[in-house]
C-alpha cells in the first residue's frame, strides 16, 4: 500500500486491534510558535513506529504533550481507542506510555533498583518495597534481555546501561507503549546494536514502541512505519518496507524556497584553517568530533551542515579556542594556537580569528549590558578602548555605535539594554563586532536563527562580501537552505564525523539530507 | 590510672551536654540540604526557639509547653524561608541571612517589652526546666571501677532532650535511607527533574523538608534556653548554628560521620577550658582561641578540597524552575 | 519569523529606584506594625528616629560616622555582588582590616600624620583584602562555596584577634584586651575638631575625615566598575560566565579580583574605627557591621549611589534608634536590626515577589505606544 497523506495512516488489516496510541488534530503554541500544527498519527499496536524529522520539526514536543509534559491546545489523544486526559505524566504512566528520555532522568547516587522504585515505591518503608521491585525486576530482566545489576550505582554505569535502566523504570510501571526520544546520541556503536536487539526484544512481546530519531539508519533498520515530520506538522506516514531513504529524505528536508544569494565564483587562495585529524570531547566527557580534517581556504565559504547534535557545536567551540581538545591539530595560517579555555579564546582572536557563536544570547553577548559593553565583548582590552587605567567610554560609544549604523542595528542606540534588542539585531551586534575587526578567518554558528527575512539577506549579504575580499568564512547551520545558498563547499557531518563533501554546484537537497540522517557519500576519514 | 578515666568520662560527659544542640541542628541542616535547600538560617530558628521556649516555659511553668512553643516559631521561620526560596525561588543564602538578622533582633525586643529586664528574659525556676534523668542504680554503681563511673556519671544524669537527640539520630538514619519519604527527599536533592517526571511535587518535598528542619532546630533552641541554661539572653546561640552547618559539611551530609563531626567539635569545646594554660609536651602552650577556631579550620580545609572531598547534594542551592 | 517587535521593558527608573523603594517600605510598614503591637506609636517613633539622627549637630555627626562604616561594608558586598559572589565574610575583613591600621598606628605613630594616616589607610585595605583572599582562591580554584569558607573565616578572624589582642597587643595592666593608645600621628582627625577650627560647633562625635574617604571610595568604586576593564571583566563572570569565557575573560582571575577588592573595602572599617575612633586596638568594633553591608548593597542595588543613600538610612536608624531607646522605654536598638533582617528579606529573597508584577504593570503601558526598539 502507498504513503498516505498527512491525515490518515493506511488502515490496518481487518480484524486487528485498535491503534496503540492515536493522536488526532493536536496543535500546540508557544507563545507565537507554532510547534504542532494539526498532527494527526497512528501507531499500530506491538509496531516499532519511528518519527523522523530534522530539529524544530516537532517531534520532542509532540511526545512530550503525549507524556503530560505539555497539554495541546486543542486535539486529541487515544491510547487503546479511548480517548484520555492527560493532565501530567502521571496520567500518561497510568494510561501505559513510558518515555525515555534524551537526556535521562536518573538520579545518579542511587542504585538502578532505588531509581527504578522512585515515584512507585508501593510503601511507605523501602524494604518491602526494594523487596517486591527486585523480584519483578528480575522477571523483567528475564524477558526482555535486559541485563542490569540491580544494586550498582547509576552514576558509575555507563551510558548504554543506564539507558537500560531508563527502559526498565518504563516497562516496571508497566508501559505498553514506550517513546524513545533519540536514544542513540550518546551511545557507542556497539551499545547502539544492543538497544536494537531490546527493542525488537520488546516489540516481540507485544509492546509498542515509538522511535524519535534524525537517523535513516535507525528508521530503515528497526522500524515498521515511519512519520516524517517537519516545521511542526506530519509530512507523511508510510510503511518503512514500502519506502527508501531517497524518498524519507526528501521528506525530512523539504521543498524549501531557496534564498540564493547573488554571488560571483569563489576564488579560493591559500589555506587559513588546517584541521588535521582533531578529536573532542564535551563538558561531559562524551566524544563528540571524532577526527575530523578539513581547511578553509582565503575567499572561500565552507559550510558545515548536519543535524544539531552531531558535534558541530564542539567543533566550532574547539576552533575558537574554547573547548580544549583530545588530539589533532588546529592550524590557523599555519601556526598552532594553544587553546581550551578563556585564554585559548583570547589567543584565538589575537590570531584574526572572529567567531559569532551559535548561540549568541548565552554565549555571544551579555543580555543585561548595555548594547556598547556588548558590542566589545573579547575585544575589551583592545587599546583603543582603553587608557592605562579606564577605558575610553567615548571611544566606545562611538566605535559601536558606528558598527550599530553599518551593520543597520535597529534601533542605533548603543546605550540601550543588549536584552531590548530583537533577535536580528543582536545577530547583526555581534556580526558587527566580529566582523570589524577584520578577522582573516571567522567562524558562524546559526547566524540567522530567530533572525526575520530582512536581517537574513544583510547578514548572507556580508558573509560573501568577507569572502569576496579574501577571507575565510567557516559556516555552521542547521538550516539547509542557508548552507546550499552561502557556501562554496559543503561537508555534512554526522555523530562526529564528515561523512561527505560536495561542491555549492552538485549539491541537493536530496543528497545533504541523505548524509545529514547518516548516509556515507565519501569514504570513511577522507576529504579534501 | 583511675584518675585518667575520670577525667575521661567526665570530659566524654560534658562532650554530650554541648554536643546536643550541634546534633539536633546539624540533622536539621541535613534535611533542608539533602532536599536542595541551602540553610544558613539554623542559628536564626534556633535563637528564635530558644526564646520561644523560654517565654512560655516562664509564663507557663512548664517546660514540655515551652518545647512546644519552640518547635512552633521555629516551624514558623522554616515556612518563612520556604516560602521565600522554594515559592519565590529566592535566594536562598540571602533568605537564611535575613532570617537570623531578624530573630537576632526580635528576640531581644520582644525580651525588653514583655518581661522587661533589657534583652533577656528572667531566670526560668527549675520547676520549668529540663532537669537530669538519674538512671535507675546510678548511685549505687557509682563505686564500681570504670563500668559504674561511666554508667553513673556518662549514661545518667542527662535531661531529656540529650537522650532524645541521642536518639534522633538511628531515627534519622533510618527516615532517610529506609523509607519512602528518605528517598524522595535525597533524589529531590539530586535531580528535582527525576522526581518531576515521576509525578512527585518537588515543591511539596522541600517544605515537607523544611518542616522536618524547623522541628528539630526547635529542639535545639529550647534545649539552650532551658535545659542546658536556665534562661535567654540575646545572641545566646553564638554562633552554634554555623558550627552546625560546618559539622554537617564535615560529616558529609550523612547521619554517622556529621554525628561523629558534633562529638569533635563539642570535644574540642569541653577540651578547651582543660587545656587554658596547660603545657604539652612538645608543642607548648596552645591557645584557647587555637582550640576555639579548630571546627572553622577543619571545615575550611575539607571544603578546600585537603580532608576528602565534600560533595553537597547536586541540586543544592538552585531553585528548581520547570524547564522547557 | 520572530516577533514583531523587540522584548519590552520596563523603564529602568521602576527597576532600580520604584521596586526597591518598595521593598523598603513593606519592611517598614511590618516594623511599624511591630511597634504598634509593643504599645508605641509608629508615627512617634518615626519623628523621634528622625530627629535622633538628624535633629542636632552631634546626630548628624554620628549619624554619618555609622554611615561611614556602612558605605565601605556596603561597598566591599557591592562589588562581590557584582562578581555573582556572596561575600558574608565583612565581619573578619574588618576586623582584619582594624588590625592592619592597629598595626601600622602602634608602629609609626610617631611619624606625621599624613603619611601615618596613608599607611594605615593600605595596611588596613591590604589586611582586609588578603583575609578575603583564601576564600577567594579556594572558590576560583577548588569551588569551595564562597558562603561557607567566608562565614567559617568570620569565627577564624575572631579567634584570631581574640588571641593577638590578649597575647600580644594588649597593654601591660589592662584588664580589657586593649592596646595603648596611638601618638598623634596615626590619629584621623575628627570632623568636628576641624570645623571647630573655622569656627563652626559641631558637638563632639565620632564622625571623622574616614567620611571623607568613604565617599571617595564611592567614587572611585563607580569609576572601577563601570569605566575600567577589571571592572568589565568582573561584571561579565557575573553576568554570564559562557560569554566571558567566550570573550577571552578568566573567571578564576575575575574572582580574585573582585573578593580582594571587597575584603579591602571591608577592611577599610578599620580606618574608621581604630584610626578615626578608638585610637587604639581592640576587640569587637565591627559589631555586625559586615552584616548591615548586606543590607546596603542589596536596598543599594550594588550601585554606589544607591549605597550612599542606603548606608545613610542604616546610618540614620543606627543613631536614630539609641534616642528611640531612650525615649521609648518598650523599644530598644534591636529594633533597628529587626528592620534591617526585613529589608534583607524583602530586598534580598522576596525581591521577586512583586518585582514581576509591578514590572509588568508598566510594560503594558510601554507597549500601547510604539517601542523605539521595534523593527
Amino acid at each position: 500500500m502507498a504513503a498516505s497523506d498527512a491525515g490518515r495512516g493506511a488502515s490496518p488489516p481487518s480484524g486487528a486491534m485498535p491503534p496503540a496510541l492515536e493522536v488526532i488534530g493536536v496543535e500546540k503554541w508557544f507563545g507565537s510558535v507554532h510547534a504542532n500544527s494539526n498532527i494527526n498519527i497512528r501507531v499500530a499496536a506491538g509496531t516499532i513506529h519511528g518519527i523522523i524529522g530534522e530539529n524544530g520539526a516537532g517531534k520532542s514536543t509532540l511526545m512530550s504533550v503525549v507524556y503530560g509534559y505539555y497539554q495541546a491546545d486543542s486535539g486529541e489523544i487515544r491510547v487503546n481507542g479511548e480517548t484520555l486526559q492527560i493532565k501530567g505524566p502521571e496520567h500518561a504512566i497510568a494510561s501505559g506510555i513510558g518515555m525515555v528520555h534524551q537526556h535521562f532522568m536518573l538520579v545518579d547516587t542511587f542504585t538502578v533498583l532505588e531509581n527504578i522504585v522512585l515515584g512507585v515505591e508501593g510503601g511507605r518503608m523501602l524494604a518491602p518495597s526494594l523487596a517486591a521491585a527486585r523480584s519483578e525486576l528480575e522477571r523483567l530482566e528475564r524477558d526482555f534481555n535486559l541485563e542490569v545489576d540491580p544494586d550498582a550505582i547509576v552514576g558509575e554505569l555507563p551510558v548504554g546501561v543506564q539507558q537500560r535502566v531508563e527502559i526498565l523504570k518504563a516497562l516496571y510501571r508497566g508501559a505498553d507503549i514506550l517513546i524513545l526520544d533519540e536514544p542513540t546520541g550518546v551511545l557507542t556503536p556497539q551499545e547502539v546494536d544492543h538497544l536494537f536487539r531490546i527493542l525488537a526484544a520488546l516489540r516481540e512481546q507485544g509492546k509498542t514502541i515509538i522511535l524519535i530519531t534524525h537517523k535513516l539508519r535507525e528508521i530503515m533498520a528497526l522500524t515498521d512505519e515511519v512519520t516524517v515530520m517537519r516545521s511542526g506538522e506530519v509530512v507523511a506516514q508510510v510503511y518503512t518496507a514500502e519506502t527508501t531513504r531517497e524518498d524519507l529524505a526528501a521528506m525530512m528536508v523539504g521543498r524549501a524556497v531557496l534564498l540564493r544569494v547573488e554571488k560571483g565564483e569563489a576564488h579560493p587562495g591559500e589555506v587559513l584553517l588546517d584541521v588535521e585529524d582533531l578529536s573532542v570531547k564535551d563538558h561531559a566527557g562524551i566524544a563528540r568530533v571524532k577526527n575530523i580534517s578539513l581547511q578553509v581556504r582565503a575567499g572561500e565559504i565552507l559550510g558545515i551542515a548536519g543535524v544539531a547534535g552531531n558535534g558541530q557545536s564542539e567543533l566550532m567551540e574547539a576552533l575558537a579556542g574554547i573547548l580544549p581538545r583530545q588530539s589533532g591539530h588546529i592550524r590557523i595560517k599555519g601556526e598552532e594556537i594553544a587553546g581550551g579555555t578563556a585564554r585559548g579564546a583570547r589567543n584565538v582572536r589575537a590570531a584574526g580569528v572572529g567567531h559569532v557563536p551559535e548561540d549568541r544570547q548565552h554565549m555571544g553577548l551579555i543580555t543585561s549590558f548595555e548594547a556598547c559593553e556588548s558590542g566589545i565583548l573579547g575585544y575589551h582590552r583592545d587599546e583603543k578602548y582603553n587608557g592605562r587605567v579606564l577605558m575610553n567610554h567615548a571611544a566606545i560609544v562611538a566605535d559601536v555605535g558606528r558598527q550599530m549604523e553599518e551593520y543597520d542595528v535597529r534601533p542605533p542606540l548603543p546605550r540601550l539594554r543588549t536584552g531590548a534588542f530583537s533577535g536580528g539585531n543582536q545577530q547583526k551586534i555581534v556580526l558587527g563586532r566580529e566582523m570589524n575587526r577584520d578577522p582573516d578567518i571567522l567562524l558562524v554558528g546559526q547566524p540567522t536563527r530567530g533572525v526575520d527575512i530582512g536581517a537574513i539577506e544583510f547578514i548572507h549579504r556580508r558573509l560573501v562580501d568577507m569572502r569576496d575580499v579574501g577571507k575565510a568564512v567557516l559556516l555552521v547551520s542547521v538550516e539547509l537552505d542557508e548552507i546550499i545558498s552561502l557556501s562554496d563547499r559543503i561537508v555534512v557531518m554526522f555523530d562526529g564525523e564528515i561523512v561527505g563533501e560536495v561542491t555549492q554546484g552538485e549539491a541537493t537537497e536530496q543528497m545533504l539530507g541523505l548524509m545529514m540522517a547518516g548516509e556515507r557519500r565519501t569514504p570513511r576519514g577522507s576529504t579534501k | 590510672m583511675g584518675e585518667n578515666i575520670t577525667f575521661f568520662v567526665l570530659m566524654l560527659d560534658a562532650m554530650l551536654r554541648v554536643s546536643t544542640p550541634l546534633i539536633l541542628a546539624s540533622f536539621a541542616g541535613m534535611f533542608a540540604e539533602r532536599s536542595g535547600i541551602v540553610d544558613i538560617g539554623l542559628e536564626g530558628k534556633m535563637l528564635g526557639a530558644a526564646f520561644a521556649s523560654a517565654s512560655v516555659a516562664l509564663v507557663t511553668d512548664s517546660a514540655w509547653l515551652g518545647l512546644m512553643a519552640g518547635i512552633a516559631v521555629s516551624v514558623g521561620l522554616a515556612m518563612i524561608h520556604a516560602f521565600a526560596c522554594v515559592t519565590h525561588k529566592g535566594n536562598q543564602v540571602v533568605s537564611g541571612m535575613a532570617l537570623n538578622i531578624m530573630v537576632a533582633g526580635l528576640g531581644p525586643v520582644l525580651a525588653l517589652a514583655w518581661f522587661n529586664q533589657g534583652s533577656q528574659t528572667p531566670m526560668i525556676a527549675d520547676i520549668a526546666r529540663f532537669k537530669p534523668i538519674h538512671l535507675p542504680f546510678a548511685d549505687k554503681l557509682r563505686d564500681v571501677p570504670v563500668v559504674g563511673e561511666v554508667y553513673s556519671e556518662l549514661i545518667s544524669g542527662h535531661n531529656i532532650i540529650v537522650y532524645l537527640a541521642i536518639g534522633m539520630v538511628p531515627l534519622a538514619a533510618w527516615f532517610i535511607y529506609r523509607t519512602r519519604f528518605g528517598l524522595r527527599l535525597r533524589a529531590v536533592g539530586e535531580n528535582p527533574e527525576a522526581v518531576d517526571t515521576a509525578g512527585i511535587s518537588v515543591a511539596g518535598m522541600r517544605y515537607r523538608a523544611m518542616i522536618v528542619c524547623g522541628i528539630l532546630c526547635g529542639v535545639a533552641g529550647t534545649y539552650l534556653a532551658i535545659a542546658m541554661n536556665t534562661l535567654f539572653i540575646r545572641d545566646m546561640t553564638a554562633g552554634m548554628g554555623y558550627l552546625a552547618l560546618a559539622a554537617l559539611i564535615f560529616g558529609k551530609w550523612k547521619p554517622l560521620p556529621t554525628l561523629l563531626a558534633c562529638f569533635l567539635f563539642a570535644f574540642a569545646q569541653a577540651l578547651e577550658a582543660r587545656l587554658q594554660g596547660v603545657d604539652i609536651p612538645g608543642i607548648g602552650i596552645i591557645p584557647v582561641q587555637a582550640i576555639q577556631a579548630l571546627p572553622y579550620i577543619l571545615t575550611v580545609l575539607l571544603l578546600a578540597g585537603f580532608v576528602g572531598k565534600a560533595i553537597p547534594p547536586k541540586a543544592s542551592g538552585v531553585p528548581y524552575v520547570k524547564e522547557k | 519569523m520572530s516577533a514583531a517587535s523587540a522584548p519590552t521593558e520596563a523603564p529602568r527608573w521602576v527597576t532600580h529606584a520604584l521596586v526597591p523603594l518598595i521593598n523598603l517600605s513593606l519592611a517598614l510598614i511590618i516594623s511599624g506594625l511591630l511597634i504598634l503591637a509593643l504599645g508605641e506609636d509608629p508615627f512617634e517613633a518615626i519623628s523621634i528616629l528622625a530627629y535622633g539622627a538628624f535633629g542636632y549637630p552631634e546626630a548628624i555627626g554620628y549619624t554619618l560616622y555609622y554611615t561611614t562604616n556602612f558605605i565601605f561594608t556596603g561597598l566591599a558586598v557591592a562589588i562581590a555582588f557584582h562578581c555573582f559572589l556572596f561575600n558574608i565574610g565583612g565581619e573578619g575583613q574588618a576586623y582584619l582590616g582594624g588590625l592592619g591600621a592597629g598595626v601600622v598606628g602602634l608602629a609609626i605613630g610617631h611619624w606625621p600624620a599624613p603619611i601615618t594616616l596613608i599607611l594605615g589607610i593600605l595596611a588596613a585595605a591590604v589586611f582586609g583584602g588578603a583575609w578575603a583572599f583564601i576564600p577567594a582562591w579556594l572558590q576560583a580554584k577548588r569551588g569551595s562555596h564562597i558562603v561557607i569558607t567566608t562565614i567559617m573565616f568570620n569565627f577564624i578572624a575572631a579567634a584570631l584577634m581574640t588571641y593577638l589582642m590578649v597575647e600580644v597587643f594588649i597593654e601591660p595592666g589592662q584588664q580589657s584586651a586593649e592596646s595603648r593608645d596611638f601618638k598623634a600621628g596615626a590619629i584621623m582627625p575628627f570632623v568636628h575638631d576641624i570645623l571647630a577650627q573655622i569656627g563652626i560647633d559641631a558637638g563632639h562625635s565620632y564622625l571623622n575625615l574616614s567620611f571623607v574617604l568613604a565617599l571617595i571610595c564611592c567614587v572611585l568604586f563607580w569609576f572601577f566598575v563601570w569605566r575600567t576593564r577589571w571592572g568589565y571583566e568582573i561584571r561579565s563572570v557575573g553576568q554570564n560566565v559562557s560569554a566571558a569565557v567566550y570573550g577571552g575573560i578568566m573567571p578564576s582571575r575575575a574572582i580574585i579580583i573582585a573578593m580582594c577588592i571587597s575584603g579591602g573595602l571591608a577592611g577599610l572599617v578599620g580606618v574608621n574605627e581604630i584610626m578615626g575612633v578608638h585610637h587604639r586596638l581592640l576587640l569587637e568594633f565591627t559589631a555586625g557591621y559586615g552584616f548591615v553591608g548586606i543590607a546596603v548593597a542589596l536596598m543599594g542595588r550594588n550601585h554606589p549611589f544607591g549605597i550612599f543613600l542606603a548606608a545613610l538610612l542604616f546610618g540614620a536608624l543606627y543613631q536614630g534608634g539609641q534616642e528611640l531607646a531612650f525615649d521609648m522605654p518598650n523599644i530598644n536598638r534591636d529594633m533597628v536590626v529587626v528592620i534591617q533582617g526585613l529589608v534583607i528579606l524583602f530586598s534580598g529573597a522576596l525581591e521577586h515577589m512583586f518585582r514581576g508584577r509591578i514590572e509588568a504593570l508598566f510594560m503594558r503601558r510601554a507597549k500601547i505606544a510604539p517601542t523605539a526598539a521595534a523593527e
